[in-house]
């Protein structure tokens, strides 16, 4: 293997990723078996550029990504502390020249991944032999790209990677399509309840049979439509329908289900990284820090949960909603009797010394994603405490300024942000878009409009997987708008 | 060791940063923007990234959460927050810059490139580059003299390892066809002679600003084209109004004086570092003078063709003469050069840029003959 993963820890290392994995589990903490490999800095960049999996398919954006992590590093500007995959065994790699306390630190830091990884639900769906599958997908596109030209291929892999974000994140758990019906050859109608003539009235009001009968003919229109229901997973829509070549399809195939794969962490980054610092924070003070570590620990992890006035930084958020949710439930602080509590006083030294804290978060951290976990646990208190704001751009001052500190807009910006992983949701409507098998894709505008030069590259990108016509309906400044590209030009109109 | 497996990935990218620069080429020269990101070997040039198109926010009206302190209004300061892509918390949304750097020589084949300048062709017999195969990689076909024999056992060892094939006891490794491995080369072009350019500038007080700044972007791209053609390159700075003087880079593109015009003046002092310094049998010589077309009369003008027919001329590899439009100058200089030198004389190049627009053209005139 390129990266000889197996490269044996130095002794030191080794029995430090020994001694904080038993302290890990005696904490509770449970994970897949870890493999640490230790890496010089530009074999790190390398490996970050491939988002962790070093035999991934050849692509320019992972050049690209190399290009920039390799400049910061280059000047100082910046330097990848932990990068760990979500596989079994979990791989996590640590960067050679760090000293032996950001190692610890990093270990640490790498279980409460790994556990998060093992028992967030969001994960279960995951493909926990990906380093593998990662490496097939890698050989199966190099011999794509072999037979069919690295352009051709490279050309169509931007097309499917430009449509990444068009999966339906739910439907691993959902079951969103049903088995096809039998065909019935009785022709189906409202049948009627039997009854007397002179009881008909009653027994089948003609209302209620109408209705039946509106319902039963907008049955059977919406199963003449294409797709049935909307579908959210465009990529799978493509893959089932689209007049692909068979290894277009394979490619298809092959980054949806990368997609499907990296989802999860980008629907879990504020818990995954809160529990991986909490965890980190928990370790490192109470078992593994020697008195003359503690400066240089308080001043590594003082770093890691800095944040910018402009930027939330997902690991502080974290950490501390994990401690609040914590100490909220150490105390009893939640129910109903404290729900209707509105002494300030007596909330303030809210006690029931119940000790609950680390069930509640060990359960928080199994069922829960970024999403629930802001919409169920943020509090007012905790907007306050954080000094939590919603920024907005000011033509005026030409520069994002401070919006409000309400804990009601704070906490509705923040789920916006996080909801569809921060993607806009679309879906396709029809299939068969006036019946001349044009794509008819519907955006549900939520407040911000989508980003119009690069929708219509988008579209570009379908019509050249779909081979017909693209339209997307959307909201450009309010009005309902329908842009289109039938292969030459692209067009809009108004709804 | 790893395999440098990302090295193709990343050419490949820089492969397609070329091809922006290339398309953008022309905006690049006229409005001048590289000049000053230039270090010793290399520029660094700003691009928008170069993204995946995908469906994505528009990012201004968006807004988002932060964290820390400040009233209700307060800006959040400029560069914050950082840009991204907008989409994970924690992210906030901006305009990616992606500042690609790019190795002088690079810039100067892709300027070679895309106006199709011609490789300069030595003055007299010395070859002015040589030519050296260097092995930069391997490839699965190849001649089978440059089989590299470890790499492909390695392959071999490999795939019958994989298959089962392999036998410790009886070690013996065939490869196959697939399992081969050769070097290969690019053929690289070092530069041997050296060159000497000779920018010569009026000064006067009809050059404003802009023409300076027009001179300024023309001689940045000449100098960045002919230093990826010779192994050394020396530039020298001569200004002028009525009389001629050496000065450095910085000066040469800041000075402003008032006064008249005496464009002989500038010659007779290029002649004389020419016959002091530059011998022209050892150096190739490029002086480049750039004007707005005034001189003090026709004596003056005469004075420098003659100059020009009789010693310049003879000594250089080929004389340049830009004319930048100004609001005060007759522009009558460019004419009488015309008139003197006939257009088919190849020794001197004369050129007319009337705006930034126009430079591009100019680049193309003075080093499309590939002298």
């Amino acid at each position: 293997m390129a990266y000889e993963l197996r490269r044996s820890l130095p002794r030191e290392l080794a029995e430090a990723a020994e001694r904080i994995e038993a302290l890990a589990i005696d904490y509770g903490l449970d994970f897949f078996p870890i493999c640490f490999e230790v890496l010089d800095g530009d074999e790190l960049n390398e490996v970050a550029a491939y988002g962790g999996f070093p035999t991934r398919y050849p692509h320019w954006k992972w050049g690209m990504e190399y290009e920039q992590l390799a400049k910061s590093y280059e000047y100082g500007l910046g330097k990848i502390y932990e990068l760990v995959i979500n596989n079994d065994p979990v791989y996590a790699y640590l960067m050679r020249s760090n000293s032996l306390l950001d190692q610890k630190l990093v270990m640490a830091h790498v279980c409460g991944h790994a556990d998060f990884f093992k028992h967030n639900l969001w994960f279960g769906h995951t493909n926990r032999k990906m380093m593998d599958q990662m490496a097939n997908h890698g050989a199966r596109i190099r011999r794509y790209a072999e037979r069919h030209g690295h352009d051709t291929v490279e050309k169509f892999i931007d097309c499917c990677l430009s449509i990444e974000n068009l999966i339906d994140i739910h439907s691993p758990f959902i079951r969103r399509r049903g088995e096809p019906k039998p065909e019935d050859e009785e022709p189906r109608t409202v049948t009627k309840l039997r009854s007397k003539e002179y009881m008909d009235r009653y027994v089948n009001p003609p209302e209620f049979m109408e209705e039946q009968q509106r319902r039963l003919d907008e049955e059977i229109a919406r199963e003449k439509r294409f797709p049935v229901e909307p579908e959210r997973d465009v990529m799978y829509f493509l893959l089932q329908h689209a007049p692909l070549e068979r290894w277009q399809k394979d490619v298809l195939g092959m980054l949806r289900e990368e997609a499907y794969y990296f989802a999860p962490q980008a629907m879990t980054k504020i818990m995954n990284e809160g529990w991986a610092s909490f965890w980190h924070s928990r370790l490192m003070t109470e078992q593994i820090l020697v008195d003359a570590e503690v400066i240089d620990y308080a001043d590594l992890h003082a770093g890691t949960m800095a944040s910018s006035r402009g930027q939330l930084n997902p690991y502080k958020l974290g950490i501390e909603l994990f401690r609040n949710i914590e100490e909220r439930w150490n105390k009893g602080q939640f129910g109903r009797e404290w729900e209707e509590c509105d002494n300030l006083e007596e909330r303030r030294t809210w006690d029931k010394k119940l000790g609950l804290g680390r069930e509640k978060i060990f359960q928080v951290r199994k069922i829960y994603n970024d999403v629930l976990f802001i919409d169920e646990f943020m509090t007012p208190e905790f907007c306050a405490e954080q000094k939590l704001f919603t920024f907005e751009y000011s033509r005026q001052a030409s520069d994002y300024v401070i919006a409000t500190r309400e804990f009601e807009k704070v906490k509705e910006k923040l789920l916006d942000q996080l909801t569809n992983w921060g993607n806009p949701v679309i879906w396709i409507e029809d299939g068969n878009f006036e019946n001349r098998g044009e794509l008819y894709l519907k955006h549900r505008h939520d407040g911000v409009d989508l980003r119009l030069d690069w929708a219509r590259d988008v579209i570009e990108n379908l019509h050249t997987v779909w081979s017909r016509p693209i339209h997307l309906e959307t909201l450009v400044e309010e009005r309902a708008r329908v842009l289109s590209y039938e292969g030459q030009k692209h067009s809009e109109r108004s709804l | 060791m790893g395999t440098n497996k990302i090295g193709r990935d990343h050419s490949r990218f820089k492969q397609i940063v070329r091809g922006k620069i290339k398309k953008e080429l022309r905006r690049y020269i006229t409005q001048g923007e590289l000049i000053g990101r230039q270090g010793n070997k290399a520029v660094s040039i700003p691009l928008p990234q170069i993204q995946l198109p995908k469906f994505r926010y528009g990012s201004k009206d968006k807004g988002g959460v932060g964290q820390g302190e400040g009233e209700e209004g307060d800006p959040l300061g400029k560069g914050q927050p950082q840009p991204g892509e907008g989409g994970e918390a924690g992210e906030a949304p901006g305009e990616h810059v992606l500042e690609v750097e790019i190795d002088l020589d690079e810039l100067a084949e892709i300027l070679g490139e895309e106006l199709a300048l011609p490789k300069i062709e030595p003055k007299g017999k010395k070859a002015i580059s040589s030519e050296k195969d260097v092995y930069t990689g391997i490839h699965r076909q190849g001649p089978e003299s440059l089989r590299h024999f470890k790499r492909t056992f390695k392959a071999a060892l490999l795939r019958e390892i994989a298959s089962g094939t392999y036998d410790p006891d009886n070690p013996i490794v065939l490869p196959i066809r697939e399992d081969k491995r050769y070097r290969s080369w690019k053929t690289q072009t070092t530069p041997e002679a050296n060159a000497v350019i000779l920018y010569m500038m009026d000064v006067s007080g009809s050059m404003g600003h802009e023409q300076k700044e027009m001179v300024r972007i023309e001689s940045f791209w000449i100098d960045t084209w002919l230093r990826s053609q010779y192994k050394n390159i020396e530039s020298r700075f001569i200004v002028h109004d009525a009389a001629a003087k050496e000065v450095d880079r910085h000066t040469f593109f800041h000075l402003r004086e008032s006064g008249g015009t005496k464009i002989s003046s500038a010659y007779e002092m290029c002649l004389r570092m020419i016959n002091d310094e530059f011998p022209s049998d050892e150096w190739n010589i490029y002086p480049f003078h750039f004007s707005d077309g005034d001189n003090w009369g026709g004596d003056d003008t005469r004075h420098c063709i003659e100059l020009l027919d009789k010693e310049l001329l003879p000594k250089v590899n080929v004389f340049c003469y830009g004319q930048v439009k100004s609001a005060y100058g007759s522009g009558q200089f460019i004419k009488d050069l015309r008139g003197a030198f006939p257009e088919t004389d190849e020794r001197i190049i004369l050129s007319s840029i009337a705006s930034r627009d126009e430079i591009y053209d100019s680049i193309k005139d003075f080093l499309g003959k590939g002298k």
